[in-house]
């Protein structure tokens, strides 16, 4: 449905520009779209393929291989409720248990009103505070049925947005390289000569 | 003694000497302006004031443990490149996603600017041109902390043309991934830097030091790793190698976590800090929740064979835990106590490897996930006795002849060593394995019991809440 | 299983590049650089495998090629696909922990594949089930549910996927990306999910589509063509050469009951490695076409009727012996066998046939040939090649197949000079557009620029040369060619003449004799100046460019006898048709553009009473009593070798029967060239290139149901910025004008045209670009009116 668009066009451009070569700016430009739509779209994909010189073909088997890239619509708040060993011992199957009853959903649904999306995740490096969650990337810790019930509460009623962007922003401060600080990428072809620092006595 | 910090959840700093973790104390550890009020970029100076041979020397005989997983000594590493080849890469793993390990996120969250300073120390010391610093695509706040930093370097003159006026120039180039356990495997990692899916390249023939990213030679080394540089370049090795063992020079992060009474993660002195001091030292997790028995743990992450109380006595050090029967791996400890359903502890385990395994070998597509639906059956209590056998079977097929194990003087079990023969690409699938091996050859009468009985132990849970 | 394996022994212990090693405690040699399967290959000890194929990088992921190879540790268990041999090296394919891991690799494999054997048109050759009975466990114990997909999908019009069979080798997707550069089917999702997949409603639409069925371990991938038609035992093959175009591809064929079925190929190691495009492979079905001739043909006042042999024959024979002498021509013979153009060629010089041509006004003068000549490999290992050429990827698949993979390795530097953008323009180290007519004047500009010269001073170089575009002069192209050859040391020419024995044709006696080619004959016909014009598998009024000098040729001529396989445009104008063998259906040799010959093979007998086209020859030289002293093909054969400068390879049969001869070209004094700078375009105006497309309207392919509906039809495509000047929209029509004459057709926007030019795709259903051709004209300029 949606290329991306002018703005996201620009940043695509200078993002392309700090790999050595283009399709390695294939899962940034990814969450660009994702950024924009909430998800992946066909057109998304063909116009990132455009973008970085590859076939639409090549774009969906890098997409679909990555668990952050949804293909369909999920909620504004996707709710990962970690079940790997750690987060297990610790009693996360109650937590999904409860989370599944408290929005009316299965793993793996988006509630009517489009707000939730719950998952069921595999380990996300916070194993010493288990059992614990992310919602759209953004932790929460040791949870009980009742900080989950908590939690919900104060993301319907939007308590959370200065912290939890919707589903699609992943990190809210991009890198940027200013042309006149950067040193630029060079296709590996061009490189052949060591680095000028490596003939030196010292840099400083 | 054992202070904690809100900023920092988990951390625990205690009174030990502190290497990569010393700025956690500050809430404003990532910012520049604590940074470098607190020494930061001190290393990078030391290192640009000497000949890069040099500096790729100390870290050589400093004996820098890349604390990825796999353990092997970075200055070495960086020495594999081949002669004359250009250009050369670095890429940051910072894909922390073994199960149980945490503690990358850590410090990428709070000292991203370290992290950046031992980039730059590693690519002047080893003549990497451009710096990928490859985040798991889930942290979103690493990513933004190192995004921020990186802003903040490049216009202080840290990091770009001309670094601190010097000849070094470079490059650092935030890059996040997108979801993929199996990505935390070095070839892998660069495959997904390509753009490509993330599946692991065979080694040989293509060991990233000489045949990495774009086909040029790549150095791809751990966020903790790294983090050690700038103290070693300020501190210099003599100061490095007091702390710590011969072998295993320096501390090491490692997070505690499961049934203890304070799940945490410390800086801990390298080599001879044993398991029974983390599980159940005052100044560390303090004992098992509700003076439970402890019944069995992960050593290493969720790759590593499982220990029982009886080698609690060994230390952090990597041969030594290779002989008993497991690995180090990414420094994560998992405790089990009394309670524990264990079938259903190693179904986790298990269907975590199914679920992130990439798919491009046969044995850890297709045995993986047989595995998961076997043991899966057998949790549900509607196993067989051929189950079991089979899980086995699916196990040599994934890897044939001896498998490793802890000892165990009550099964009367003596220890088969680290590591396994492998009919997979990488380790993901033999990964699958462990557990199930682990938790039939430690626990066998559990199984048993799930299928002469036919009853369903707390089906859902996997433990009962304490 | 692998068609190729290299049959070259190491010469001796000796040579360096030679190691000694074991397997299974034989002593073996083999090559530095090998993979331990290659090694394994010439020996008894035979290694499973399902994702290892010779042509392509190894990527190991099967893992049934597993072996133990001793290490300083003790034995390491690795895929022998991908750990190279070494001296001394000591491998074992059968240890029990070796036969556990492969029998533990097939019964995984096994687990998620369907037992649908029975109706697998792979049952009988697929390697699966070969290996699973040769090197699994014998039972499966795999008691879950497997893997459900819908049933075979289509991909493609050509290719069908059945992703419950697919073992997921990556052997279709590695060579679509690898091979043919063309990846549009690709792995999806992950572990256990993993599929190959096209990208939602984008087809995979490659011209090599059809080697990824070849190549396929499992019945994943069918063709459909092929679907369901036979099982492998009941087919009978041969080896044989394809001669759809010059390229030569070794290929098998494969029939039964007096049908052909398929065709695979296979790999000859300086041709085609093993891969067909898919015109070639699939347009077998034209031979089974209803449509074929059947019997001869005699024009009488209501139209063509069937005829005997004796009858067709006596009449042919009748009209050649009253033909006012000189009034005779031959126009065609490219597209028979070696014995066939020549037989034709003995009957011409009985008659005293002067006027003869195997091509059609579309290729380049004979003396191409005249040229050092460069073969396929000598292209592949040049340090540069030029290419002065049409689109290969149009015209010669296979030999873009491999100058595209030499490229894409960096072991060649393309220079590439073009009217348009073609499929080898993204692998060219520099590619330089001109317009049309420039050509002389860009590679003088070329080759003067220091880089270039820098380059070019680099190693050998090979040229490639052919007509590039059917709406100028060839001359302007010989001219740029003589300019490069005379310029350039260490220069050789691979001359790229599209039609399949083209150059066999051309050097066995159908090449013109002084200026009386194609053009100067169908301008002699239209003057009344032909009695008698046989036209010989040629079909003029489709495939001469100037369509007004087809047309006035073909009506002005008295008498007109036509050999071929289907009734033509050209050949409905006949007085006499004779239906003639068709490839698979007889016996001879070809030569492809290298001037390699190789044997092509009868598999089925011919079409209803339809002969080989040097037996009509032989017959018709008796019936006017010269007997050519020819009574079999073998006959023919001998005298070439005999009488024919260069043909004397044709006797090593042997040899000509895998990877051929090459016969040796003697020198020919290069043609004068006399280069006439072409006027300058008027910037109205647009100049056109004409170049054909792999799937036009050519009889084999539109003949072929699989392929007819694949010519993307006429057209005219002009660069972006020119369709806004034009101001018409993309599909909307144009009138495109030349000289007072005029057609209609939809415009497109293409990126790969230069602007000023407009390309026009040649022979394609709908209107007919060739109404604007001149057959003296240098260049084409039309103007181009929005008229909708």
């Amino acid at each position: 449905m949606s290329r991306l668009t002018d703005a996201h066009v620009t940043l695509a451009k200078e993002i392309i520009g700090r790999y050595p070569r283009p399709k390695s700016a294939l899962v940034p430009l990814l969450h660009l779209a994702q950024e924009q739509d909430g998800y992946i779209t066909r057109d998304a994909m063909v116009h990132i393929g455009q973008l970085v010189g590859v076939t639409s073909a090549e774009v969906y088997g890098t997409a679909t291989f990555y668990e952050m890239f949804k293909f369909e619509p999920v909620g504004k708040y996707v709710v990962n409720i970690c079940g790997t060993m750690s987060c297990a011992l610790m009693g996360s199957e109650e937590l999904m248990h409860h989370a599944e009853k408290r929005l009316g959903i299965k793993a793996g649904g988006t509630t009517a009103d489009g707000m939730f999306t719950l998952e069921h995740a595999e380990c996300q490096a916070a194993c010493t505070e288990a059992p614990c969650l992310q919602v759209n990337y953004r932790y929460r810790y040791r949870l009980t049925p009742a900080d989950l019930d908590q939690l919900i509460d104060d993301l319907s009623s939007e308590r959370l947005t200065h912290e939890i962007p919707p589903h699609g922003t992943v990190a809210k401060v991009r890198q940027h390289i200013p042309p006149h600080l950067g040193v630029g990428a060079v296709e590996p072809e061009l490189v052949t000569e060591s680095p000028v620092w490596l003939d030196s006595k010292a840099a400083l | 003694m054992t202070s904690t910090y809100s900023h920092a959840p988990g951390f625990i700093a205690g009174d030990r000497p502190k290497i990569v973790t010393s700025r956690f104390e500050h809430a404003d550890s990532h910012t520049l302006e604590r940074f470098v009020a607190t020494g930061g970029y001190l290393g990078l100076r030391a290192a640009l004031s000497r000949p890069a041979q040099s500096v790729h020397d100390d870290v050589k005989s400093a004996t820098v443990l890349g604390r990825g997983g796999a353990g092997f000594p970075a200055g070495v590493k960086w020495g594999l490149t081949p002669q004359g080849v250009w250009p050369r890469y670095l890429v940051v793993n910072g894909d922390e996603s073994e199960p149980g390990t945490y503690k990358d996120r850590l410090l990428m969250e709070r000292d991203p600017h370290q992290l950046i300073e031992g980039c730059l120390i590693a690519c002047y010391a080893a003549g990497l041109s451009h710096c990928f610093l490859y985040v798991r695509g889930e942290m979103a706040v690493a990513q933004e902390r190192i995004a921020e930093a990186l802003n903040e370097a490049y216009a202080a003159g840290y990091v770009g043309k001309n670094i601190l006026g010097s000849d070094f120039s470079l490059d650092i180039v935030l890059h996040w991934g997108a979801g993929a356990y199996v990505v935390g495997e070095e070839t892998a990692l660069i495959e997904s830097l390509e753009g490509n899916r993330g599946m692991p390249r065979l080694k040989p023939p293509y060991f990233p030091a000489a045949n990495g990213l774009y086909g040029q030679p790549t150095i791809v080394n751990n966020v903790e790793t790294l983090a050690n540089l700038p103290w070693l370049m300020t501190n210099g090795v003599d100061a490095y190698t007091a702390i710590g063992t011969k072998t295993s020079p320096g501390t090491r992060m490692v997070a505690v976590s499961g049934h203890v009474v304070r799940p945490g993660v410390f800086e801990i002195v390298n080599g001879t800090t044993t398991f029974r001091d983390l599980i159940y030292g005052e100044e560390f997790c303090g004992g098992i929740r509700g003076n439970n028995a402890l019944k069995a743990f992960v050593p290493g992450g969720g790759s590593a064979p499982w220990f029982t109380s009886d080698q609690l006595d060994l230390p952090f050090e990597a041969s030594q835990v290779g002989a008993a029967g497991s690995m180090l791996g990414s420094g994560a400890i998992i405790v089990m106590d009394e309670t524990t359903d264990i079938p259903a502890a190693a179904l986790t385990l298990t269907r975590f490897y199914a679920h992130e395994s990439c798919g491009k070998c046969t044995p850890c597509r297709e045995g993986v996930t047989w595995l998961e639906r076997i043991l899966s059956r057998v949790v549900d209590g509607k196993g067989t006795e051929t189950d079991l056998a089979q899980l086995i079977e699916v196990g040599e097929s994934i890897c044939p002849g001896d498998f490793p194990h802890a000892s165990n003087e009550a099964l009367g079990l003596s220890a088969v060593p680290f590591p396994y023969k492998m009919t997979t690409i990488c380790f993901v699938g033999p990964s699958a394995y462990v557990p199930v091996h682990s938790a039939l050859t430690l626990f066998r009468s559990e199984f048993e019991a799930r299928i002469t009985k036919r009853t369903m132990i707390n089906v859902t849970a996997v433990s009962v809440p304490a | 299983m692998s068609t190729t394996e290299s049959n070259i022994e190491p010469a001796s212990q000796l040579d360096p590049n030679v190691v000694s090693m074991t397997i299974n405690g034989k002593a073996v040699l083999a090559r530095k650089g090998e993979w331990i399967i290659a090694a394994a290959d010439r020996t008894e000890d035979f290694i499973p495998r399902f994702c290892y194929h010779p042509r392509m990088e190894s990527v190991g992921v099967c893992r049934q090629c597993l072996v133990e190879v001793e290490g300083p540790r003790g034995p390491m268990m690795v895929v022998s696909c991908m750990t190279p041999v070494a001296q001394g090296q000591v491998v074992r394919t059968d240890t029990d922990i070796v036969k556990r891991a492969q029998e533990g690799m097939i019964e995984l494999l096994l687990a998620n594949h369907p037992l649908d054997c029975p109706v697998c048109d792979k049952g009988g050759e697929c390697p699966l089930q070969d290996q699973a009975f040769s090197h699994g466990p014998g039972e499966s114990r795999y008691i879950e549910e497997k893997r459900h997909y819908e049933k075979p999908i289509p991909i493609s019009g050509l290719v069908f996927l059945d992703r419950e069979r697919c073992i997921l080798c990556d052997r279709c997707t590695r060579f679509a990306d690898e091979v043919a550069g063309d990846p549009l089917i690709t792995f999806i999702h992950r572990g256990n999910n993993t599929q190959v997949m096209t990208f939602p409603d984008e087809p995979f639409a490659s011209y090599f589509s059809g080697n990824t069925v070849q190549i396929c371990p499992v019945g994943a991938l069918t063709a459909e063509p092929y679907r369901f038609k036979a099982r492998p035992w009941d087919l009978q093959q041969q080896e044989s050469t394809c001669t759809t175009c010059s390229v030569g591809c070794r290929t098998v064929v494969q029939s039964s009951r007096n049908e052909i079925l398929r065709y695979q190929g296979v790999d000859s190691d300086p041709v085609n490695w093993g891969w067909l495009c898919d015109r070639g492979r699939f347009n077998f079905q034209s031979t089974n076409s209803q449509n074929r001739l059947a019997t001869p043909l005699i024009k009488s006042d209501d139209g063509l009727k069937p005829a005997s042999w004796t009858a067709a024959l006596d009449e042919t024979a009748r009209a050649l012996r009253h033909a006012q002498p000189g009034s005779i021509a031959i126009l065609g013979g490219a597209r028979g066998t070696n014995e066939d153009a020549w037989a034709w060629a003995q009957l011409a010089d009985v008659l005293g046939v002067e006027m003869r041509d195997a091509q059609l006004d579309d290729g380049l003068p004979a003396e191409i040939f005249g040229y050092p000549g460069a073969t396929i490999d000598d292209a592949c290992s040049a340090a540069t090649v030029i290419l002065l050429a049409p689109d290969l990827k149009e015209e010669l698949p296979v030999l873009y197949l491999r100058l595209r993979g030499a490229a894409e390795k960096k072991k060649i530097r393309i220079i590439e000079i073009a009217t348009h953008d073609s499929g080898l323009t993204r692998y060219a180290w520099k590619s330089i557009m001109h317009e049309p007519g420039n050509q002389v004047q860009t590679v003088q500009d070329v080759l003067s620029a220091p880089e270039i010269k820098e380059q070019l001073g680099r190693g050998r170089v090979v040229l490639v040369a052919g007509r590039s575009n059917l709406a100028e002069l060839a001359h302007n192209t010989m001219a740029a060619v003589d300019s490069i050859v005379t310029t350039v040391a260490q220069v050789s020419v691979l001359p790229v003449l599209r039609r399949g024995n083209v150059r066999g044709a051309l050097s066995l006696g159908l090449a013109p004799r002084a200026s009386n080619d194609a053009a100067a004959i169908l301008e002699a016909a239209a003057n009344g100046k032909i009695d008698c014009l046989i036209l010989l598998g040629a079909d003029p009024l489709s495939d001469v460019p100037d369509a007004d000098l087809a047309r006035r040729g073909v009506a002005g001529a008295r008498f007109i006898i036509a050999i071929d396989t289907f009734l033509t445009n050209s050949s409905a104008h006949a007085d006499i048709v004779l239906p003639a063998a068709a490839y698979g259906e007889k016996d001879g040799t070809t030569t492809n553009l290298e001037g390699r010959v190789t044997d092509v093979v009868q598999s089925i007998t011919p079409h209803a009473t339809s002969r080989p086209d040097w037996m009509m020859a032989a017959e018709l030289a008796t019936l006017l009593g010269n007997d050519l002293g020819i009574l079999t093909l073998q006959d023919i054969q001998a005298r070439i070798s005999q009488t024919v400068v260069g043909f004397d390879g044709l006797s090593v049969s042997v040899a000509v029967r895998k990877n051929g001869v090459l016969i040796s070209v003697p020198p020919v004094s290069p043609l004068q060239v006399h280069h006439e700078a072409v006027t300058k375009r008027n910037s109205y105006e647009y100049r056109l290139v004409v170049a054909r497309k792999l799937y036009d309207e050519a009889v084999a392919t539109a003949m072929s149901q699989s392929l007819s509906a694949l010519a993307t039809g006429a057209g005219v495509y002009v660069h972006p910025l020119d369709l806004e000047r034009i101001g018409a929209k993309d599909g909307s029509s144009v009138r495109i004008s030349s000289t007072g004459r005029s057609v209609v057709l939809p415009v497109y926007a293409s990126m790969s045209v230069t602007r000023g030019t407009a390309f026009a795709p040649f022979n394609q259903k709908g209107v007919d670009i060739r109404e604007l051709l001149q057959a003296t004209d240098g260049v084409t300029d039309v103007q181009i009116a929005n008229i909708s």
